[in-house]
């Protein structure tokens, strides 16, 4: 065993890995931002609090339906993005001609209340959720061990991802899409409903959400504050990938998960702090973003 | 003119000494606590609650007294609470502020009781610096602290072989005073610390920070942590077969809601102190029936931090009743020391002269799944510490107000 700035390479190796993971968490959840904030223009802080009923709505599946973790992982989406949908038609198209600030101002409120709703039904210490049956155990990789169920998060994150970068950057839906975002009136001429089609895409924004939700239920502690822990820092992730860029999100979630996981080998107490340091830092220099395009 | 203001300033003296003795002894409780955040589960409405059913049974009509008890929420930020401390104290006139959990802010709220000349009693504050260099006259820690803790968990941990240990630490004042406690006992106990990880407080993923601790080899993974931060770590040690792989987890600061949210199946065997369990007498099952009703939480159990709320409340309440005034709050907390302690949750006990209220504690072991017999049944006795044991010895605290 070889030894890489005074830290063994086993341990090095592990923590790569281990920030791949949360980094397939930071990529999901900063992809569901940079779609709706893309094709919407909606700053959408509601994102955390989705997140956060989606772990919910796996355990209540399970409690109340009967549903284990594979039924919640089609399930929980349809109806947190379902939701979604109800509150981009009763709030957020009202806002679509005013300043983003305003869809901010409203979505973190909605946050609040949501969590506090949660709060106020369920307490704030948290629900047991186990991981499946099917993914339990792990293997020995030589340099750490693996459980089967954060591999299989890393699969399926870069799968969803993978898919959502190609149905909107490489499919006619997806070029409906991006010219509606740039001239909704002239995509409206060609007879295509462009208001059903912004509020589908924003039930999908929150239904990724839900998603992470889902898969984040087993290893995270299912409480209701767990969406704004996690929501600042896919902010700063979606902001130093540069606003509304997809693959920027992705590649961006990866990358600073790694970052976050190799701070931990080498300084864990700055370890909550690097990504502010590396958004600052990317601000600075490259005020759109890594892969944003400046307006 | 002198002689005029003189005689004014005797007759508001005289018409304020009248309207007193007319009136009953008026007494208002602060509850401050953490009404949303990580801490609210093990406190925060079930604090306020415990310390109404408290004024309800110590029934202060027939006493010649009107108590009122109000909250405020304290975000775990010491300048909130301090804030929040100081109007109750200048102008709501609160007499005594209660619970506080979060050493941090119960530090702050320590010094400003001790300025005001008001009374702070702790249940939900950890750390024993509140009784060890910074105890104050005005102030009573209730429930439980680190030393109790480490010596309760660690000695019983350290004594079944498990003799070496790496801690993941929750990086602010509570965490930095468990660890070191514990370390102290695990040393003393013939043990040995192999090393640490400073954890960011409210850190959801603790995947990098149990890599180290496997790499250490260590026997026993010390969590001086609490509330989401420890559910996470167990539950994320039971992914990556920390226990599975030979290692133990000792949770050196686990509360009951922490055991139903990780579920036995995750914490069995898990051992930990409290001072405090609902299912322990037929006095904790009733008033855990009760408190479910008053804090709105079916199916909820209450941890020991309402329980230390209600204790407290009560022997307060017949302090200030045998003294029948509230306003000098030295002088109630010295007549709390001079009082045995009685109460239904805690039996009987007493308050020491460094501020630390002694009751039994109690090493428990998480029940498996099969053992579990209904909804909340958790525990099971592992050791009754006896108070006198418990606690830190008076002499070792360095506590001013003893040595001086």
């Amino acid at each position: 065993m070889f030894e890489i700035f005074g830290v063994p390479s086993q341990a090095l190796f592990g923590q790569l890995l281990l920030g791949l993971i949360n980094g397939s968490f930071y990529a999901l959840l900063s992809l569901g931002l940079a779609v709706i904030f893309g094709m919407l223009n909606i700053i959408n802080f509601t994102h955390g609090a989705q997140y956060m009923m989606g772990a919910f709505a796996a355990y209540l599946l399970l409690q109340h339906a009967g549903i284990g973790y594979w039924g919640a992982l089609v399930v929980a989406p349809i109806l947190i993005g379902a939701t979604g949908v109800i509150s981009e038609r009763l709030f957020l198209q009202h806002l679509r001609k005013l300043d983003p600030l305003y869809g901010l101002l409203l979505t973190f409120g909605l946050a609040l209340v949501i969590e506090g709703l949660f709060r106020n039904y369920y307490g704030s210490s948290g629900l047991p959720y186990q991981v499946p049956e099917a993914l339990r155990g792990g293997r020995n990789l030589g340099f750490m061990f693996l459980p089967n169920y954060r591999a299989w998060v890393i699969v399926l994150s870069l799968a969803v991802c993978l898919a959502t970068w190609f149905a909107i950057e490489r499919t006619r839906l997806g070029s409906y899409l991006r010219a509606a975002t740039e001239n909704p009136v002239l995509v409206r001429a060609f007879g295509i409903n462009v208001p059903r089609m912004v509020t589908l895409t924003y039930g999908f924004g929150v239904a990724l959400a839900a998603l992470g939700g889902v898969m984040a239920a087993p290893i995270y502690n299912v409480s209701p504050q767990m969406g704004s822990d996690l929501i600042i820092v896919v902010f700063a992730v979606v902001v130093i990938g540069g606003m509304g860029s997809i693959l920027g999100a992705i590649v961006t979630g990866f990358v600073l998960g790694i970052v976050e996981g190799l701070t931990k080998v080498f300084y864990p107490e700055a370890s909550n702090t690097v990504i502010f340091v590396i958004m600052a830092i990317v601000l600075l220099v490259r005020p759109a973003g890594l892969f944003g395009r400046s307006a | 003119m002198r002689s005029g203001r003189l005689l004014f300033a005797f007759a508001a003296l005289m018409c304020t000494a009248a309207a007193a003795r007319a009136e009953d002894v008026a007494v208002k409780i602060g509850v401050l606590t953490d009404m949303s955040s990580l801490y609210s589960g093990i406190s925060g409405e079930g604090s306020v609650a415990a310390a109404k059913l408290a004024v309800e049974d110590f029934n202060p009509a027939a006493h010649g007294m009107k108590v009122e008890v109000i909250s405020g929420d304290h975000q775990n930020k010491p300048d909130i609470g301090a804030g929040i401390a100081r109007q109750w104290y200048d102008a709501d006139h609160v007499d005594v502020v209660v619970d506080v959990p979060t050493s941090s802010v119960a530090l702050a709220i320590n010094e400003l009781a001790r300025e005001k000349n008001k009374v702070f009693l702790g249940s939900g504050p950890a750390s024993s610096d509140l009784t060890g260099p910074k105890c104050s006259p005005n102030t009573i820690q209730w429930t439980y602290d680190t030393w109790m803790l480490a010596h309760g968990t660690g000695k019983a941990v350290v004594q079944t072989g498990g003799d070496t240990w790496f801690f993941l630490t929750a990086d602010y004042a509570f965490g930095h005073a468990l660890e070191r406690d514990t370390s102290a006992v695990v040393t003393a106990s013939g043990g040995k610390v192999l090393g640490h990880a400073l954890v960011p407080l409210n850190t959801p993923d603790f995947s990098s920070f149990l890599l180290q601790a496997q790499t250490s080899k260590a026997k026993i993974i010390g969590l001086a942590n609490a509330g989401g931060d420890t559910i996470n770590a167990i539950k994320q040690g039971a992914e990556f077969g920390v226990t599975a792989g030979g290692q133990h987890f000792a949770g050196l600061l686990v509360f009951i809601n922490d055991i139903e949210a990780l579920g036995l199946k995750t914490a069995q065997g898990l051992v930990l102190t409290e001072t405090w369990y609902w299912d322990m007498t037929d006095a904790n099952r009733a008033f855990t029936k009760r408190w479910q009703v008053a804090a709105n939480r079916p199916g909820k159990f209450p941890a020991m931090v309402p329980a230390g709320v209600y204790s407290s409340v009560i022997h307060y309440l017949k302090a200030v009743a045998a003294l029948k005034s509230a306003s000098d709050g030295r002088a109630v907390v010295a007549k709390m020391k001079e009082m045995p302690t009685d109460d239904p949750l805690f039996g009987k006990g007493s308050v020491r002269a460094d501020g630390r209220k002694l009751h039994n504690a109690y090493l428990f072991e998480v029940k498996t799944p099969e053992e579990s017999k209904y909804p909340g049944d958790d525990y099971k006795l592992r050791a009754t510490i006896p108070a006198d044991e418990a606690f830190r010895p008076l002499k070792d605290g360095g506590c001013p107000l003893v040595s001086g």
